[in-house]
């Protein structure tokens, strides 16, 4: 009997090896991806962003980050602006979560208002820039299911290849695509497909470089919107990972005094 | 004032760490209808300068914040005013802070009307819709817990609240005159209010639960005769308690809100609500901009009694924000009174030129209002106005 069964185990092996490597593959990935930037408790940062138009007009962005990583949860965020001027001292609170809208308060310094507000807007443009508040919120494995599509390579660098479709019916992507560097684990680069599957932007991670020994950053992220002709370099400075951060320093009224 | 100057002298010490913003602004008023009295101008041109200067040391525990302002106006000698918004030190601790100096501080969640809103004056001389605010001097306790933020105040030191002078409009017939103002307390301008509130965010609510005891930052308004032996409004200002409420539900793109609050006063108690709702059409027409739609009821149950013009009127509005570069937003409403035919206008417009540079206009209407509305004073007053601010 043994000389037939073992046939059968070699005609479905491929078949079932196969099916590991479409979606489960490609989550699998993801959780790597997740596990590798768990740990790092916190960490600040400034943010800088060049906008530029199809005519190569150029408007800046700058503001501070403050991120404090959540057990089991998305990552509490709070980002202060200092330019444009107009809107110096404005200042966002984000509790993302893995599952359902982020919890969002925006302070307003003149009238000293903090204004809870619909977080369901995450596909509009964050402050008039190419990224969307989808793009730079807490990237959780939860957000979105995956598909291992092929290995290649981003600038030399040995990656695999997945798509990843969000979860949220309010995503302004049916899917986006993902250059995984293979050995480090860390995005290269993604291909943004809008609502209609028409390819909407590309986004490319430049820079990465190693804090605490563990996490990877990139220096620069630089989005491209191929149907608009306008682009947005997003650049990191002044990485501080666990400085001292705690939940304190993310509620309403940390929100007043951050400016 | 001799603690406040004592306060100004540490400051050119500390003029070198810390770091200097603000913004300077030109305004122009344009009135097109014939004012009431002929002592009124149809139009003004106006400059204000408020310079910022903040301070953080003690690994940003503490800091300090002053906000100096000044108005000059061509016409209005009330309106060319100057005050200190802010003169604030901030300890924040561990789960708990605490602010000492000239503050604002800002309660509530709806748009017409910010009802619960009672620690500052309102700079009515600034804008009719109330939104400027004298700085109020103040000692604050914090308590940042699992279960909410408690705020403490101890508001030492009363601020009346400013009116347009002969020249100016947007004013009553006759005018008020803010210098014979006149108190319940003994202890008049110097009467210590206190006031507190706790807030939380469970889920998608967010709620506010405050009470204040104090000077009613709302004056009634008597006819009398000045020290010159002219007919004027002169400033009465009650002792007041109330206890407020307001609540915001954010379920996706709608928002839901509302304010309830109970006064009780000498010449009256009162309950007053104003709710409703926000709605956000993301994207609209395949572009980037957001449309909002906003609808609020607006009730006071002392009815035409009521010294609010809102006892029974309801707001709808639209706030376009256009998610561009420039931050181009247009917020445009109407408030309907339900008992009567008068309504009013609203539109605010802004857009950013550059970094530093920002424009906005402002259009005010009024209509069909009756005689017995305190909305009247303004029937002829409707205006346009444009602004031009630099950024520093």
């Amino acid at each position: 009997m043994k000389p037939i069964l073992i046939p059968v185990v070699l005609f479905f092996a491929p078949a079932m090896a196969l099916a590991a490597t479409a979606e489960e593959r490609g989550l699998e990935i993801a959780k790597e991806i997740e596990v590798r930037d768990t740990g790092f408790h916190d960490f600040k940062a400034t943010m800088s962003m060049l906008l530029r138009n199809k005519h190569g007009e150029e408007s800046l962005r700058d503001m501070r980050n403050q991120t404090l990583e959540v057990d089991n949860d998305g990552d509490k965020t709070l980002v202060v602006f200092d330019e444009p001027r107009d809107i110096k001292g404005t200042a966002l609170l984000s509790f993302s979560h893995k599952a359902g809208d982020d919890d969002q308060w925006l302070y307003l310094p003149a009238l000293k208002r903090v204004k809870r507000i619909a977080s369901r807007n995450k596909s509009g443009p964050f402050m008039g820039s190419e990224f969307a508040y989808e793009d730079i919120s807490s990237q959780e494995v939860e957000k979105y299911t995956y598909k291992f599509i092929d290995e290649g390579g981003h600038e030399g660098i040995p990656s695999f290849i997945l798509e990843r479709y969000p979860v949220d019916p309010n995503s302004g992507y049916t899917r986006q695509q993902v250059w995984v560097d293979k050995e480090r684990y860390i995005a290269l680069k993604i291909d943004y497909y809008d609502r209609k599957n028409s390819p909407l932007k590309t986004l490319v991670f430049r820079g990465y470089q190693q804090y605490l020994d563990q996490y990877w950053r990139a220096d620069e992220m630089y989005m491209e919107n191929h149907q608009t002709g306008k682009s947005t370099l997003l650049t990191w400075k002044q990485y501080d990972f666990r400085s001292g951060l705690t939940d304190g320093d993310f509620n309403k009224n940390s929100l007043k005094r951050a400016r | 004032m001799k603690a406040w100057r004592w306060v100004l002298l540490l400051i050119p010490g500390l003029l070198s760490a810390g770091e200097w913003s603000g913004f300077i602004e030109l305004q122009g008023r344009y009135f097109p209808q014939q004012a009431l009295d002929s002592d009124q101008s149809d139009q003004l041109v106006s400059v204000v300068l408020q310079p910022e200067y903040y301070q953080r040391w003690d690994k940003d525990k503490q800091s300090l914040l002053f906000i100096p302002f000044l108005r000059w106006d061509s016409e209005d000698d009330e309106r060319t005013h100057g005050d200190i918004r802010e003169l604030i030190w901030t300890y924040a601790g561990d789960g708990w802070e605490t602010r000492a100096g000239i503050g604002k501080v800002f309660w509530g969640v709806t748009e017409a009307l910010h009802l619960v809103d009672v620690i500052n004056q309102t700079d009515l001389v600034e804008n009719p819709d109330g939104e400027q605010k004298l700085g109020q001097p103040m000692i604050k306790l914090s308590l940042e817990q699992t279960w909410g933020i408690l705020d403490l105040y101890a508001l030492p030191g009363f601020r009346e609240r400013t009116y347009p002078g002969e020249a100016g409009r947007l004013r009553t017939h006759p005018r008020v005159e803010t210098d014979q103002a006149t108190y319940q307390s003994d202890r008049e301008e110097r009467h210590i209010d206190l006031a507190l509130r706790w807030s939380h965010y469970i889920g998608n609510w967010d709620i506010g639960l405050a009470y204040f005891n104090g000077t009613n930052r709302d004056p009634l308004l008597m006819p009398d005769l000045n020290n010159r032996g002219e007919v004027v409004l002169i400033p009465f200002y009650e002792q007041m308690h109330q206890t407020s409420l307001d609540l915001q539900a954010t379920k996706g793109d709608w928002l839901w809100k509302m304010e309830l609050l109970h006064r009780s006063l000498d010449s009256g108690s009162y309950n007053a609500a104003t709710g409703g709702f926000e709605y956000t059409l993301v994207g609209i027409a395949d572009s980037d901009m957001d449309l909002g739609l906003l609808g609020e009821y607006l009730y006071d149950d002392r009815g035409d009694d009521a010294s609010t013009p809102f006892e029974n009127d309801l707001f709808i509005g639209l706030r376009l924000t256009a998610n561009d570069v420039e931050g181009s937003e247009l917020l445009a409403g109407v408030i309907k009174d339900l008992d009567d035919d008068g309504w009013m206008f609203n539109l605010e417009a802004s857009r950013r030129i550059g970094n530093d540079w920002k424009t906005s206009a402002q259009i005010r209407l009024w209509s069909d209002i009756p005689v017995d509305d305190p909305l009247y004073v303004f029937h002829r007053d409707d205006y346009l106005e444009f602004t031009l601010t630099r950024f520093f």
